[in-house]
């Protein structure tokens, strides 16, 4: 039988006439068997175990999730003029860093409903721990807990813009960078923002200053809440000091590859990259009564002596939080 | 009485669109084109009257007086001039120094605009995420056609001080970008497969082509002295424009793409300059108060729009996002369809 075939004259088929030849309809074709594929299975055998494994309704999920990605592929979603993907920050991003805020630092939140439900307001907090996973706890905090689920908008050091992937995933998340022009851009539309005054000064003390504030640079940023007229919000955090305990700076090395400082922790950096999970420590962040701005005049921010008087007092507030909070304290992890 | 209007740069595409729209309007008497090449697509429109004049060389002066010119629109300040970096440079320095020394010794001269661009704030990680006008760059552009627009932009800020009675302003237009985009930028979008900076998605903003003309138009035809920051509304990362144009990219490290791009411009392939890379790796975003409030105009485009146009005028890429799109809603179709028998 094959030989008889083999015999026949061999035929010329015109490359037209195969349809696999064309390169148009391959990108479809693949996709549509995939889908199908897909589909069959799922119908079939599989849907149940899915079902199973998954949990119900994994359906619905699935399907939003396959709607997330038809936005992403297609470049179908909308960032601010800072970079800011709300969509991205939400599924993703605050996502990931939930299970940390949840399950591994238990972060406890007090007084959220001292930020304002809409409106300009900045949140100034104490600053520790060598990676700034206080700042990120408190993004998420604000989001999960706050009724409005408001995004923090951050004010970070430059050194995270300079930074490849770092500054990229900082601007996504609706970061932007330590400067009075940013601030009075997102206090003017209304964000919450938030600022970490103490900067390098505070998340890179050794771990014998915990909890002693450092200095709150010039005070920039009660000039830009008198600018804008918007609350204060004093925020205290406890619990990221003893994340990394930093016992040694190794500051040649920090300075030859161009960071403010570079910790040593008792794991870090011995263990290698094990020694780079932080301690799981139990958080408290506690939201501060709001100390309004809108009764000075606008131009009360050349006034230095207000500025620095009202920086005292938020300082002195989160110092004495801070206090309040570790008294109460049974223990460092629980 | 109408005006005269001397527009320089009309070989570009924008200077010719923007000679041919003004020419014939009520009010203007004559458009006048100058520039040192050929027009674009061998001539101009009807109405325009071409001179060919060389701006780095004095002869413009002549042209002015001759015509008795009131208003002069200075559209030659381009990042993409064929012959290379000197002399693009020239033209667009000494160019300007040339036309305003004439400018200064023409007394009907009532009126100077002059084409700039966001590329004067330069691109830096350490600037604000948004400028205005009045903000200084940290650090002022040091090459490239960013140099060039902020030298300009000095000698056209003497220009005003010395000549009070002449309303100058001054158009930073972000990317123009349209259908038959000639830009620097609109030949990287071009490119099959977009080379990009690996953790980095730059912040973009573009103008339509349309909305620059018709704001050129406004500006030599009405007094609004100043300096205006013009953009679409909106911002557009360099990922999303890749994906909404369907080209995949690719992400190298930041020295090996300056190599990449150093080596594509001496063979001629595309030409990415390292402003451009700056652009690429640190993006940049205007504030556009001043031009809706203060000017009195709003782009009719913003700038996801803007793109659109451009993108539907380009060749289908690897990646058409209208494809994916299908795929993903058959893939979401066939999980509904097995899931609601069920249901």
């Amino acid at each position: 039988m094959t030989a008889a075939r083999d015999a026949e004259p061999a035929k010329v088929i015109p490359i037209e006439s195969a349809p696999s030849w064309q390169p148009e309809p391959t990108g479809p074709g693949l996709s549509d068997r995939i889908a199908d594929a897909v589909g069959g299975a799922l119908a079939g055998p599989l849907g149940s175990a899915a079902t199973r494994a998954l949990g119900k309704g994994w359906e619905g999920r699935a399907a939003n999730g396959l709607s997330f990605l038809r936005r992403r592929i297609t470049g179908d979603y909308e960032v601010d003029e800072f970079g800011f993907d709300r969509e991205l920050t939400e599924e993703v991003l605050l996502s990931m860093l939930r299970p940390l805020a949840e399950k591994y630092f238990r972060v406890e939140v007090r007084g959220i409903e001292n930020i304002p439900a809409e409106g300009g307001v900045l949140i100034v907090a104490n600053h520790s721990g060598t990676i700034p996973l206080d700042a990120l706890m408190t993004q998420i905090a604000i989001h999960d807990h706050h009724p409005r689920r408001r995004h923090l908008r951050m004010l970070a050091a430059d050194l995270v813009f300079v930074l490849p992937v770092v500054g990229e995933l900082a601007r996504k998340a609706g970061h932007t960078l330590a400067c009075g022009e940013d601030a009075a851009a997102l206090l003017e539309r209304g964000e919450v923002v938030g600022v970490w005054p103490e900067g390098f000064k505070g998340i890179g003390k050794p771990f014998a200053e915990r909890y002693k504030l450092q200095r709150f640079g010039r005070g920039g940023f009660v000039a830009s809440a008198l600018r804008a007229g918007v609350p204060i919000v004093p925020c205290s955090i406890v619990g990221a000091e003893e994340t990394y305990p930093m016992i040694g700076n190794a500051r040649t090395l920090a300075r030859a590859l161009g960071l403010p400082y570079l910790p040593i922790t008792p794991t870090f950096p011995w263990l290698g990259p094990l020694g780079a999970i932080p301690l799981p420590t139990k958080w408290t962040i506690q939201f501060g009564e709001p100390i309004p701005t809108d009764s000075y005049p606008p131009e009360a921010a050349d006034d230095p002596m207000l500025v620095f008087d009202l920086t005292d007092q938020v300082r002195e507030t989160i110092q004495h939080t801070l206090y309040k909070l570790l008294v109460q304290r049974r223990s460092v992890f629980f | 009485m109408g005006k005269v209007v001397l527009v320089t740069g009309v070989a570009r595409h924008l200077g010719a669109r923007f000679a041919a729209r003004l020419a014939g309007r009520p009010g203007i008497d004559r458009v006048v084109g100058v520039d040192s090449r050929e027009p674009w697509g061998g001539m101009t429109a009807d109405g325009v009257e071409y001179v060919r004049v060389d701006l780095r060389r004095p002869a413009v002066a002549r042209v002015i007086a001759e015509y008795d010119v009131d208003t002069v629109v200075h559209l030659d300040v381009s990042a993409g001039i064929q012959g290379g970096r000197a002399t693009a440079k020239e033209t667009n320095v000494i160019g300007t120094m040339q036309l305003l020394g004439a400018c200064q010794k023409a007394p009907g001269l009532r009126r100077l605009v002059v084409k700039s661009t966001t590329a004067v704030y330069g691109s830096a990680p350490r600037d604000p995420a948004v400028f205005g006008e009045r903000m200084p760059p940290k650090a002022l552009p040091r090459s490239g056609f960013g140099k060039d627009a902020t030298e300009v932009e000095g000698y056209v800020r003497g220009f005003a001080r010395r000549r009070p009675d002449v309303a100058v302003t001054v158009l930073r237009f972000a990317n123009i970008v349209g259908p038959a985009g000639d830009t620097p930028l609109c030949d990287y979008f071009a490119l099959p497969v977009l080379p990009t900076v690996l953790g980095r998605d730059p912040r973009l903003q573009f103008v339509h082509e349309d909305d620059a003309v018709a704001l050129l138009h406004l500006a030599a035809t009405e007094p609004r002295p100043g300096t205006y920051n013009v953009a679409g509304d909106g911002v557009l990362l360099l990922s999303q424009c890749a994906r909404r144009l369907g080209r995949p990219t690719v992400p190298l490290l930041g020295p090996a793409l300056g190599l990449a791009a150093g080596l594509a411009r001496r063979t001629g392939l595309a030409d990415i300059s390292p402003e451009q890379l700056q652009l690429l790796s640190h993006g940049r975003v205007v504030d556009t108060t001043e031009l809706r409030e203060g000017f009195g105009w709003t782009p009719t485009m913003t700038t996801p729009e803007a793109f659109a146009d451009f993108a539907a005028a380009q060749s289908g890429g690897l990646l058409p996002p209208e494809r994916l799109a299908a795929a993903a809603d058959r893939l979401a179709g066939l999980l509904t369809r097995q899931n609601s028998p069920r249901s």
